[in-house]
């Protein structure tokens, strides 16, 4: 099994080595969108990750700020999951930019109208407070590995000045209290950029898809049911020690996942039935070739059906009654088909014409209104995948992440 | 009667001495044509009098009406386009385009290509074809698309670096060097004039080695001069959203916008509209005047004849 996995792994590696080579070396020549379908497969993926990364946080706020005890153990996994969600988000825009070496310009020559100026600065902050919170989470344990080698100890020494003494109750209430302001503020920020992020879409007037105020709420319920899932899969089936404590809380995680998915579905109703319901406008001609068009499969297959009734089935008839193998598998299923979710919100908007008539005025390749991501682009995406598992992966072996410990410790 | 436009006039011409009024017009169009065209830096200089034409001898039986003057409207908008560059106050550049006009020849999609050495995939100026009917009842409409140049252009706030503003003269501007290349603006303009240079070559995957001459041209777009070239870091303008700029460095040198200089329908117009006496300014006061999308509120400083 475990075998498999660096298989799988080193796979996986290996063809987003080649993305990453592919994307410096050709550009976006390879790239399957074009200029009436702008953004494509990466600004998918990125909301996608971005949406993973505030749920993670959120769900370790619950610890930090909210005080539900419960969730304890998981939280600094969480934290550890939202920085490097945050990190592949960070780098699936950075490679769909036209120009990456002028990213810093967003900090140099701001323009604060733009909702994806406030992003990236929002980002940052958050990027910030994510590596402060995880400082003061995790110094605690740090005076017992100051005398060893390598990288850990190296680590441990200059985060806490190679102290060697156990921090004291008080100490640790102390940064347990810098935490919970740091989450308190983290919150906000976390809502601020997620739902900034669905506003980024919800405020352009040229998309009718997407100029809907339920956007920012969408993106929120996204972020939380696709970010709690995903921890909820990572806790399920990496969790070293399969205790009676862990059976508690992957049910309780469980059943979390249950309720979001419901309540985005709910929302996803709203989204599609309000536009739709009485057949004319501009809108429902896009959603309906969303639903029934080309792509059908998209909505249908890999969002109802993989996204939301497997899952749902696997929660209700065994996850919820006490084999948790299923409630991992359920989140599982929902953590990764909600790139469906994810590109159903970007593309359908795009491929639909806004003059008519314009798809006959030009011959060019990039000048349709039809998109299908190339296999660059998904390598490209690997690659960020593959970024992210191997920085989670080396933290959580350098750092006290689970339980105050490393990985080699607990397992 | 003098009219503002050089054919219906025509018209009158063809009939009588086919031939000789013929050359008499062709002669007199490709002078301005070509004079605005492939004197490239040199503007024409219009005289302050409409420039008078001979009539050919008309026939005992040919049309009633009384010698008629006429004056192609390129020499018109020349006149009008220099009175403004030099009033003192900026002026209010618009585009007006009469699709009764245009017969769909694209031919000011190409001389914007050829003006701007667009590569494949950039297109500024691109005729929107549709078929109305159905055959044998069919026919077609035409409807050339440039950059609108908003005044209340939603590609503008967007921009996270502010690469891209609204000139006082109206033009829509994008810095270049500036532009980082998000194609933000690209999915918030409503009319999808802009586009994105991926970096390709009209020459890519073609036998033969190396580049043809006009693709390693440097363009003027902005009045400044950029050399593409792909790669690791690319040279803009690859990389970054383009689209028309109404060819403000022509304008700068005194010469009409490429497209309007080459519209063989003479149905594309460009000049001042804060001047009661141009042309544009005539052109727009109609009553069959619009503009795309009006209830988008961007104010397009493109007008649509219709
Ligand atoms: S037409 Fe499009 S690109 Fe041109 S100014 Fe208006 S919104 Fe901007
Ligand atoms: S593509 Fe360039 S001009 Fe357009 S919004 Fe992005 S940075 Fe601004």
């Amino acid at each position: 099994m475990r075998v498999w996995g660096w298989i799988l792994y080193g796979v996986l590696a290996a063809i987003g080595l080649g993305g990453f080579f592919l994307r410096f070396a050709t550009g976006h020549q390879l790239a399957g969108y074009g200029s009436y379908v702008p953004w494509g497969l990466w600004v998918a993926a990125y909301i996608y990750f971005i949406g993973l990364s505030a749920g993670a946080f959120l769900l370790s706020a619950l610890v930090y700020v909210f005080g539900v005890r419960k969730l304890e153990p998981i939280a600094p996994l969480a934290l550890v999951v939202a920085l490097a969600s945050l990190l592949m988000a960070l780098v699936t825009i950075w490679f769909d930019l036209g120009h990456m070496e002028r990213f810093y310009y967003v900090y140099l020559r701001p323009n604060f109208r733009s909702m994806m100026a406030w992003m990236v600065w929002l980002y940052t902050a958050y990027g910030l407070l994510l590596l402060a919170e995880l400082y003061y989470a995790l110094r605690r344990h740090l005076p017992r590995y100051v005398d060893r080698g390598g990288i850990t100890g190296f680590l441990a020494r200059l985060l806490v000045k190679g102290r060697k003494t156990p921090f004291t109750q008080e100490e640790i209430h102390r940064d347990e209290g810098i935490i919970k302001v740091l989450g308190t503020i983290g919150v906000p920020l976390a809502i601020a950029f997620h739902g900034g992020v669905g506003a980024l879409f919800g405020t352009v007037v040229a998309q009718d898809l997407w100029h809907s105020p339920i956007y920012p709420i969408l993106f929120l319920t996204g972020a939380l049911l696709s970010g709690g899932a995903l921890i909820t899969a990572v806790y399920v089936f990496f969790w070293p020690r399969k205790d009676e404590e862990w059976r508690e809380l992957s049910l309780f995680l469980g059943r979390i996942v249950l309720g979001l998915i419901l309540f985005d579905l709910l929302l996803e109703w709203a989204e599609y039935s309000i536009p739709m319901w009485y057949g004319v406008g501009p809108e429902f001609k896009a959603l309906w070739s969303t639903l029934f068009g080309r792509f059908w499969y998209v909505y249908w297959v890999f969002h109802i059906l993989i996204g939301v009734v497997v899952p749902i089935g696997l929660l209700l008839a065994w996850g919820l009654r006490g084999r948790v193998k299923a409630i991992g598998l359920a989140s599982f299923l929902v953590a990764i088909t909600f790139l469906a979710i994810r590109l159903n919100l970007v593309i359908p908007s795009l491929v639909h014409p806004k003059l008519e008539g314009l798809m006959n005025a030009y011959r060019d390749h990039r000048l349709v209104f039809a998109y299908l991501p190339t296999w660059f682009e998904w390598s490209v995406v690997v690659f960020s995948v593959a970024l992210g598992f191997t920085v989670t992966y080396v933290l959580v072996r350098i750092l006290p992440v689970i339980e105050g410990k490393l990985l080699k410790e607990v397992a | 009667m003098k009219t503002a436009f050089g054919f219906p006039n025509l018209a009158v011409e063809v009939g009588m001495s086919e031939v000789e009024s013929r050359r008499a017009f062709l002669e007199k169009v490709a002078s301005t044509v070509f004079a605005g065209m492939v004197l490239g830096g040199q503007p024409v200089k219009a005289g302050a009098e409409p420039a008078k034409v001979e009539l050919p001898p008309r026939p005992p039986d040919g049309p009633i009406l009384p010698e008629l003057e006429y004056e192609d409207v390129l020499l018109r908008m020349q006149r009008d386009l220099e009175r403004a560059l030099n009033k003192g106050t900026t002026p209010k550049w618009v585009m007006v385009i009469d699709t009764r006009k245009c017969v769909g020849c694209h031919a000011c999609t190409i001389s914007c290509a050829v003006e701007n050495k667009l590569p494949p995939g950039v297109v500024y100026r691109p005729v929107v074809e549709e078929q109305v009917g159905v055959y044998p009842q069919v026919t077609w409409k035409f409807l050339p698309r440039p950059c609108m140049q908003c005044d209340n252009p939603p590609c503008v706030p967007v921009c996270p670096v502010g690469a891209t503003w609204k000139r006082e003269d109206g033009i829509v501007e994008i810095d270049y060097d500036a532009c980082i290349g998000c194609r933000y603006c690209l999915v918030s303009c409503p009319y999808q004039a802009r586009t994105f240079d991926f970096g390709e070559n009209w020459t890519q995957n073609t036998p033969g080695q190396g580049q043809m001459p006009y693709e390693e041209l440097p363009t003027f777009e902005w009045g400044e001069v950029h050399v593409r070239k792909e790669g690791v870091i690319p040279n803009s303008p690859v990389g970054n959203a383009r689209k028309c700029s109404f060819c403000l460095h022509r304008i700068e040198h005194g010469l009409l916008p490429q497209c309007v200089t080459t519209c063989i329908g003479r149905a594309t117009f460009f000049g001042d509209a804060s001047d009661p006496e141009s042309l544009v300014f005539q052109l727009i006061h109609q009553p069959n005047v619009m503009r795309l999308k009006e209830e988008l509120g961007t104010e397009p400083r493109v007008y649509y004849l219709v």
